[in-house]
């Protein structure tokens, strides 16, 4: 075992990483009466259905064109023009959004040019706008998926018509709590905004006793195209899509729409949050609520309680390059000593990027296109006391008897992984208050004496 | 009709209203995947055909099949998936199947190997898609076999992979020879059929030419089996191995509950093979008779009655007077302490209405279980099943081959010249099916559900809604990707894929514990608390200075 330490491996083992028309999915439901639609083998969309459905525990409808051996040899053409009808006449949703997978991409199906054919073919007025994305998988990640299919819609809808006084919020991949606190604080702020995407109701919805086929909630059409004309851009995350893509949403509606972007890191922690308010507070032009000040005072209080719990203490963070560097900025705050990020995305980024936004004190291993044995090797060196990221890195935390905060996506081990609060200062408070108590309940249970007094 | 059988009312109302919604093409197909349930009239019912585009299904891939359901739960094999990262990220570690590790097994039975909590992936990129990805794959063979020196590695190809020509098959040989392990692969890209049933189909195949038959030294015992087709959800067949070994039968191996490659290599010494899950391994059991001389029967231990039917037939086959003696005990002992739960339950149940859509076994096995509860079954379907799985074996010579069962490699299998050995003589054989013993047969569904219930084939989201609207279920028997929309409208649902992490299920134990989840579910209040009690228009009772 030893000597494969070193080792870079070929293959993946245990990949910290999923595939990108998941990522398109989730991107897909935040747009309001959107049936996404993925194009190739059934299987693909099966699994992914799969496993939103278990993380968000909603229905999450996603249909599929459902290839055959036929398809794989001829293209996917027919089953395309097949799959629209049927789930138009089904659903009738506003929009289907198409994304690619292996097989349809290996193939080299035209989309662009398959979806003018059936339009030129379909002109009633009910039948649903479309939009695709390529999103092979055997390029990029999940987040690559995600970003490269916001930028695709913007591609598609944003237009100018008159300017309008609404920021564009592009939250990146986040969780359906944040996408409504991130609401919420605009809101408060007087900031109307255009959240791009809002899956916030769409996959985590109320119960009524009714089913609804295509769920209420999401990016309407009319912003999509409104983002077009929007007085600036707020885009959260630095790494977005830059493995895949030269541009993001925020840069394609700067460069051809002359919107003003502000790109700031996902506020999770004091000084990515204060970004954030800053940024907000320049754009109201007023002063922020004070729920915020007395917010940020009550973090600031905790921060000051609970050190003595988290200084020091050894974390390991893994998950997407944004939210990763974004969790790093937050432990540098509260005293922790990140010694490794790692993610299963590989933009090349991770590292510079950490530094240069977060500047640790002491020098982190940062890997990216890591999975988790390369992960659980690091660990026998490094010893960390907590790990944090999603569900599954378990096997890891329990193997070394380390508790395992989960943030991030996907969790399928606990209640709630979808509404877990990551951002603004209450996100970081409720994160930092998990996280010491996480490692004050293993000091406990790990204590001779039954303390309970901590 | 027997009496456990209703004559429900024509479902034609509702199956009218279904498919109304469909445009006409796919109404016309559908049709013939939902039939009334004819207990006079055998009726035909079309399935194992492709799953229409746009249409949402329960169906999973060729590769689910393979990898996922038959290869999956075997604990010291390397699973290596060749193809993109998602494929095999999905099918890590979710299906529930359960396996000894070595810290639960203090008599040492087993090795210490459990790769099952690994995901091997050859995380295909833009290159080896361009260029082949045949150099990867043998570099990630050597790379499994450096890290944990298994006895065996099985790659299984996804789709990219049948499109750029990869020869996996090719690969695995050279890497058997490099390695000295038993390397295979498998080509079951899940374009290749219509649902996860052709990757069971390709996995029986794969077993068969690769492994079976390896080892001539299995356990010693009177009376050996294996059981085909059950597969260890929820520890179901930690139960069944306990019961086999009050009975003095010798389990030599699970297809693939708790299993090992050392086990399936020694298959065909076993005398009786026992078919749960006729869908996904009635290939395998078929060519080891042909092979080996091994004949098969179906059984069921899900429900107690069902589990009592299953273990006299076996003890008929064996046909000693000990061992039918033992079952008779073994039976009564434990059917007094279900009977006592079940009485108890019943008090909840009795009378409220079942369905099941799920699989290719599970909906119709539960039917057993739930006519104990005395719930009747009023819609119920397969996921991937054939006609067969539905009508009875009898129908098997009639049903068409078509493009996507041609897509399956045929194996050609005879008589092994030195392990075929005929389990019993012509003349035991004929004695004992002149008793009516049953050998090769599975009479299918529809032989057991009432008149008029509905069966339907790969049910879809939209028909899931409208059945539930309409006949109002106590209960609905699916799997996650259907629990929350079924929820929503407010009907329990029971997951019998992954046993919504609660089980085991079968034998006497899974019984009892079936019974009292069912209980459970049926009679819970939480639908009461949908609406608020101030919902609504609020209704004036007092002035600002309220009376008290
Ligand atoms: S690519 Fe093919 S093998 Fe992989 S999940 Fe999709 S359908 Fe299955
Ligand atoms: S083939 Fe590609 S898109 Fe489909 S599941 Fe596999 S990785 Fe994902």
């Amino acid at each position: 075992m030893e000597a494969l330490k070193e080792k870079a491996f070929v293959s993946t083992r245990n990949a910290c990483k999923l595939c990108t028309p998941l990522g398109a999915s989730i991107a897909y439901k935040g747009i309001a009466g959107c049936v996404p639609l993925i194009h190739g083998s059934q299987g693909c969309a099966t699994y992914i259905r799969r496993y939103l459905i278990s993380h968000y525990k909603e229905p999450v409808d996603i249909a599929s064109t459902n290839f055959s051996e036929e398809s794989a040899i001829f293209g996917g053409q027919s089953n395309l023009f097949a799959a629209l009808n049927n789930i138009t006449k089904q659903y009738k949703p506003e929009i289907i959004g198409i994304a690619t997978t292996c097989l349809s991409e290996t193939i080299g199906d035209d989309m662009q040019a398959i979806i003018q054919h059936y339009q030129a073919q379909n002109t009633l007025p009910d039948s649903p706008q479309l939009t695709y994305v390529s999103t092979p998988s055997f390029k990029g990640t999940h987040a690559n998926g995600y970003h490269d299919t916001v930028l695709a819609l913007v591609k598609r809808f944003a237009a100018f018509t008159e300017t309008n006084n609404a920021i564009n919020l592009l939250p990146g991949f986040l969780s359906t709590a944040d996408l409504r606190h991130l609401k919420e604080i605009m809101r408060d702020c007087g900031l109307p905004s255009i959240m791009l995407p809002d899956y916030s109701d769409t996959l985590d919805n109320e119960y009524n006793g009714s089913y609804e086929k295509v769920p209420e909630g999401g990016t309407s059409i009319e912003e999509l195209v409104a983002a077009g004309s929007s007085r600036a851009s707020i885009e959260l995350g630095h790494i977005l899509n830059h493995a895949t893509s030269k541009e993001s949403a925020g840069t394609y509606l700067e460069k051809n729409f002359s919107i003003p972007r502000f790109n700031l890191p996902i506020p999770i922690g004091i000084k990515a949050s204060d970004e954030f308010f800053t940024i907000l507070q320049r754009l109201s032009g007023a002063a922020m609520p004070q729920k915020y000040l007395k917010q940020r005072g009550r973090l600031v209080d905790a921060y000051v309680d609970g050190h003595k719990y988290v200084f020091g203490k050894k974390a390991i963070v893994y998950g997407e390059e944004d939210f990763v560097l974004s969790m790093v900025g937050f432990l540098e705050e509260i005293g922790l000593e990140t010694v490794l990020c790692a993610s299963g995305g590989g933009s090349g980024l991770l590292k510079k990027m950490i530094s240069e936004k977060v500047n640790p004190r002491q020098d982190i291993m940062v890997r990216d296109d890591f999975d988790f044995e390369d992960i659980a090797v690091a660990c026998r060196d490094l010893k960390p006391d907590l790990m944090i990221g999603n569900s599954k890195g378990y096997y890891i935390a329990r193997e070394l008897g380390i508790p395992l905060i989960r943030v991030g996506f996907p969790i399928h081990d606990r209640l709630g992984g979808q509404r877990i609060r990551h951002v603004g200062y209450e996100g970081t408070h409720e994160l930092f208050e998990k996280i010491a108590n996480a490692l004050i309940e293993h000091m406990q249970e790990h204590s001779p004496v039954g303390y309970k007094y901590m | 009709m027997d009496s456990k059988k209703i004559n429900f009312k024509d479902p034609a109302e509702i199956k009218e209203e279904i498919l109304q919604k469909y445009p006409r093409k796919v109404a016309m197909k559908r049709a013939k995947s939902m039939v009334a349930n004819d207990t006079e009239q055998a009726k035909e019912i079309q399935s194992n055909v492709r799953t229409i585009p746009g249409i949402i299904t329960q169906r999973g891939c060729t590769y689910a099949g393979c990898k996922g359901v038959v290869l999956g739960p075997t604990r010291d094999v390397i699973n290596l998936t060749h193809g993109p990262i998602g494929c095999g990220y999905y099918s890590w570690l979710t299906r529930r199947n359960q396996t000894n590790t070595p810290s639960q097994d203090p008599n040492d039975k087993i090795d210490g190997e459990n790769y099952i909590p690994y995901c091997f992936s050859t995380d295909m990129q833009d290159e080896n898609i361009v260029f082949g990805g045949e150099k990867k794959l043998m570099e990630a063979i050597r790379e499994a076999y450096e890290i944990f020196k298994p006895k065996a590695i099985s790659v299984f190809s996804t789709c990219p992979i049948g499109l750029i020509g990869d020869d996996v098959h090719q690969v695995a040989r050279a890497a058997s020879e490099e390695l000295g392990i038993n390397v295979f692969g498998f080509s079951c890209e899940g374009y290749r059929g219509v649902s996860q049933s052709a990757g069971h189909h390709i996995a029986n195949n794969g077993l068969l030419t690769h492994v079976v038959g390896r080892n001539d030294n299995g356990p010693e015992g009177k009376f050996k089996v294996n059981l085909l087709g059950e597969y260890n959800i929820g520890g179901d067949a930690f139960v069944l191995e306990q019961m086999f070994e009050e009975l003095g039968i010798t389990l030599i191996s699970t297809f693939s509950g708790n299993s090992t490659i050392t086990a399936f290599e020694q298959a065909h010494t076993a005398d009786l093979n026992m078919v749960m899950c006729h869908r996904s391994i009635n290939y395998i059991a078929e060519m080891m008779e042909t092979k080996y001389g091994i004949p098969w029967i179906k059984i069921n231990f899900i429900g107690a009655d069902a589990t009592a039917k299953s273990l006299r037939k076996m003890a008929v086959y064996f046909d000693d007077s000990e061992l039918s003696a033992k079952v008779e005990a073994y039976i009564g002992k434990n059917m007094e302490i279900a009977e006592k739960v079940r009485s108890e339950v019943v008090k909840t149940t009795k009378g409220k209405l079942a369905m099941m859509f799920v699989g290719g076994s599970r909906a119709h096995h539960y039917q057993d279980l739930f006519e104990e509860l005395e719930m009747p079954t009023i819609a119920a379907g397969y996921e991937f099943a054939h006609r067969d799985d539905y009508e009875g074996r009898q129908v098997l010579p009639g049903i068409k081959v078509d493009a996507d069962s041609r897509n399956i490699e045929e194996i050609s299998v005879s008589a092994d010249p030195e392990r075929y050995k005929p389990r019993k003589t012509e003349e035991q054989m004929a004695m004992l099916e002149s008793k009516g013993f049953k050998f090769s047969d599975y009479e299918g569904m529809m032989a057991q559900m009432s008149n008029n219930a509905l069966v339907i084939d790969d049910i879809t989201h939209w028909e899931t809604e409208k059945l539930v609207e309409y006949f109002q279920p106590a209960i609905f028997c699916a799997g996650i990707k259907e629990k929350y929309a079924v929820q929503k409208m407010g009907v329990p649902l029971k997951q019998l894929h992954s046993y919504d992490y609660g089980g085991p299920y079968a034998g006497f134990e899974g019984v009892i514990n079936f019974y009292k989840e069912i209980e459970r579910m049926v009679g819970t209040k939480i639908w009461q608390l949908i609406k608020a009690p101030w919902q609504g228009e609020p209704e004036i009772v007092g002035t600002v200075g309220m009376e008290i």
